[in-house]
C-alpha cells in the first residue's frame, strides 16, 4: 500500500477557503492575529481585500462577523478553539446563535494536540460549549477530504456553522474520487457487527487502527467517522445500538458534553445499550508533544481496543 | 432647526416616551429610565436623519441602526411603530409569552431591527462588521449604534472603537447617551468611563458633544457628522435619565422598573399635558 498522505485539517481549511474565495466575492474572512496559524493566510494572499485582521480581539471580531453577516456577507472567522469558542462563547451565543446568522466560525488548534503549548492553549471544550447554542451546526473533519468538504458545504449553508480544526497532520482516510458529504451524515468507514466504533477528527484514524487489531482477534467492529457532532446522526447511532452489541466513542475532546454525550443521549431515549468512552477525562492537558500527549491521555487504539473488550467481556 | 420641524420632532418623541411607559407598564417589566433619555435622539434619527422604507424593512440601501444598549428597546419599539414597521398595538405585548416584542431587541421576528442586541458591548461591534461590509461593497449608507454610558466599562467598547477607528469607517455613528446612572448608581461612583470624548479621540474618532434633549443641538450635531470623512463618528449626548417624567428624572431607580397603576397615570398625565402644549405652542 502506497504511503498514506498527512495534511492537517487546518491546511485544508485554507484552500478550500481560497477556491470558495474565487468563487463568491461575498466571503469575507476574519482573523485575530493568528492567520499563519490558521492558515487564513492563504486567502489572505490572493484576497487581502476580504481578509480583516482584527487583531487579538476575539470578541469583537465575532460580534463582526456577525454584522457582516446581517449586511449580506457570508464571514468564516478564525482563531484557535481556546479563544474563538472559549473567550467569544459569548458573543457567538448572541450576537451569532439567537439570530442564527450566516457566520462560519472555523476553529483551529482544538484539543490535546495542540502540543507543547499547553493546557491553555488546548480546548478539549469547544464542542460542548458550541453544541449547547441552538441552531448552530457543529463539524469535526478526520482528514483532509473532509475538511475541505466540511468548509465548502459549510459556505452553501444559511446559518452558523463551527468547524473544529488540527494543528496536527492527521492521515487522509476518506476517498477523494467517491467521497460525499452531508452536514448530519455520518460515512461508515467499515462495516461489522460486533461493536461499533463511532469516532470524530483525528480519533477516526485510531478508530481505524483499533478496528484492525480487534479483526486480528476475530472481533468485527463498524467503523463510523461522524464528522457532524450537531445535527448528529441519530440513524447510523440507532442502527449501531441495535445491530452490534455495544459502542465505543472515541475523541480527542472532554468526555463530557461531546460525541461521547451526544451518542448517549441519543442512545439513552432510543435504543440502550452499553456505550464507552475514549475521550479526555475531566481534566486539563499539559504540555508536550501532540503525538506523546495523544498516549498520555489513552486517546489511542489500544484504549479503544481495551473498551470494545470490556464490552463484549 | 425650523421650528414647525421642531415641534413636529418633539411631538413624535413625546408619543415615544407615552409608548416606554405602556410598554413597560402592561409588562410590569422593562427598562423605562435610559428609554426615555434617547426618545428624543430615537425621533431625530427616524424621522429626520436615516433613510429607510418602511415597507421594505430589509432594503438593502437603507441606513443601519444598532441599539447596542438593546434593554432600552421599549424606545426602539413605539419608533419603530410610529415609523409604521408595525401596528403600534404590539406595544402592549411587549415581554409577554407568544407576543412579537420580545424584552430584547430581536432581529429575526420584529420588522425594523436591524440587529439583535441586549448583551452590553456587542453592538457597537456588529456596528462595525455593517460599516465594514458596506465599505467592502462600495455602498452609501450609514450604521448609527446607541450605546449606554454605563456600557463603555464593557472591554468589548474598545476593541470595537480601536477597529472602527484604525479601519477608518467613517460610515459609522456612534451615540453615547451619558445619564450618567446606571443600576448601581452614578457611572461617576461605580467605575468612572469619564472622559468619554478624549477616550474616543484617542482611538481615532471624530467626537461631537450635544444636548439630547435639545433638537437644535441634535441636528447640528448629526448634521456635523455626516460631513466628517477618514473618522469614525461618536456623538456623546448629555442625557436625564427619565427624561419627561418628573420622578424619573435623575433616579437610577428607575432603570429597570415599571410603573404602578398610579405611578402610570401620573407619568402619563404629565406626558400628555407636554403634548397638549406642544399642539397648541
Amino acid at each position: 500500500m502506497a504511503e498514506t498522505k498527512r495534511i492537517a485539517t487546518r491546511d485544508s481549511y485554507g484552500k478550500a477557503l481560497a477556491e470558495l474565495g474565487r468563487e463568491n466575492e461575498n466571503i469575507v474572512v476574519l482573523d485575530a492575529d493568528l492567520a499563519d496559524s490558521t492558515r487564513t493566510s492563504v486567502f489572505r494572499k490572493e484576497f487581502p481585500d476580504r481578509h480583516i485582521d482584527c487583531g487579538i480581539a476575539e470578541s469583537n471580531m465575532m460580534s463582526i462577523a456577525a454584522g457582516l453577516a446581517a449586511a449580506g456577507k457570508i464571514p468564516f472567522a478564525s482563531s484557535f478553539a481556546m479563544f474563538a469558542a472559549g473567550r467569544a462563547y459569548e458573543q457567538i451565543r448572541n450576537s451569532i446563535g439567537y439570530p442564527h446568522l450566516n457566520v462560519k466560525i472555523c476553529a483551529s488548534h482544538a484539543g490535546i494536540s495542540v502540543g507543547e503549548d499547553g493546557a491553555t492553549h488546548q480546548c478539549n471544550e469547544d464542542m460542548l460549549l458550541m453544541r449547547s447554542i441552538p441552531g448552530m451546526v457543529v463539524i469535526n473533519p478526520a482528514d483532509d477530504v473532509e475538511a475541505r468538504a466540511a468548509v465548502k458545504a459549510a459556505a452553501a449553508y444559511e446559518g452558523p456553522v463551527y468547524i473544529r480544526l488540527g494543528r496536527l497532520a492527521v492521515p487522509v482516510v476518506n476517498d477523494e474520487e467517491s467521497f460525499t458529504f452531508q452536514i448530519g451524515k455520518a460515512v461508515t468507514l467499515r462495516e461489522g457487527n460486533d461493536i461499533t466504533i463511532i469516532a470524530t477528527g483525528l480519533m477516526v484514524e485510531r478508530a481505524l487502527q483499533a478496528a484492525d487489531q480487534l479483526e486480528s482477534q476475530g472481533i468485527h467492529a463498524r467503523v463510523i467517522d461522524m464528522h457532524t457532532i450537531k445535527p448528529i446522526d441519530r440513524e447510523a447511532i440507532l442502527s449501531a445500538a441495535r445491530e452490534t452489541k455495544g459502542i465505543v466513542t472515541a475523541e480527542e475532546h472532554s468526555v463530557i458534553g461531546g460525541l461521547y454525550s451526544a451518542v448517549c443521549e441519543v442512545v439513552c431515549a432510543e435504543a440502550p445499550c452499553e456505550v464507552a468512552p475514549v475521550a479526555v477525562m475531566d481534566e486539563f492537558g499539559c504540555s508536550g508533544a501532540a503525538l506523546d500527549l495523544l498516549e498520555l491521555y489513552n486517546l489511542n487504539a489500544k484504549t479503544i481496543v481495551e473498551k470494545a473488550k470490556e464490552i463484549l467481556a | 432647526m425650523e421650528q414647525t420641524r421642531k415641534r413636529e420632532l418633539q411631538k413624535i418623541a413625546n408619543r415615544i416616551r407615552q409608548g416606554v411607559l405602556e410598554a413597560t407598564f402592561s409588562a410590569q417589566s422593562g427598562h423605562p429610565g435610559g428609554s426615555l433619555s434617547i426618545s428624543d435622539t430615537l425621533a431625530y434619527l427616524y424621522f429626520e436623519q436615516m433613510n429607510l422604507d418602511p415597507s421594505n424593512p430589509k432594503w438593502e440601501e437603507r441606513d443601519r441602526l444598532v441599539l447596542s444598549k438593546g434593554h432600552c428597546c421599549p424606545a426602539l419599539y413605539t419608533a419603530l411603530a410610529e415609523k409604521g414597521y408595525f401596528d403600534k398595538s404590539e406595544l402592549k405585548g411587549f415581554r409577554r409569552i407568544g407576543a412579537m416584542l420580545q424584552g430584547h431587541p430581536d432581529m429575526k421576528n420584529i420588522p425594523g431591527v436591524d440587529m439583535s442586541s441586549g448583551s452590553l458591548g456587542q453592538g457597537i461591534s456588529a456596528a462595525c462588521g455593517m460599516a465594514l461590509a458596506a465599505k467592502l461593497s462600495g455602498k452609501n449608507w450609514k450604521v448609527y449604534t446607541i450605546l449606554g454610558d454605563g456600557e463603555l466599562q464593557e472591554g468589548q467598547v474598545w476593541e470595537a472603537a480601536m477597529f472602527a477607528g484604525f479601519r477608518k469607517l467613517d460610515n459609522l455613528i456612534a451615540i453615547v447617551d451619558n445619564n450618567n446612572l446606571q443600576i448601581d448608581g452614578k457611572v461617576s461612583d461605580v467605575c468612572s468611563v469619564y472622559p468619554i470624548e478624549d477616550k474616543f479621540a484617542a482611538f481615532g474618532w471624530h467626537t461631537i458633544s450635544v444636548d439630547a434633549h435639545d433638537f437644535d443641538s441634535l441636528d447640528a450635531g448629526f448634521k456635523e457628522a455626516l460631513t466628517i470623512t477618514g473618522k469614525p463618528v461618536v456623538l456623546v449626548q448629555k442625557s436625564v435619565k427619565g427624561k419627561g417624567v418628573s420622578f424619573m428624572e435623575n433616579n437610577a431607580g428607575w432603570h429597570g422598573k415599571a410603573t404602578n397603576a398610579q405611578e402610570y397615570e401620573q407619568a402619563m398625565g404629565e406626558l400628555k399635558a407636554a403634548y397638549a402644549e406642544l399642539e397648541v405652542e
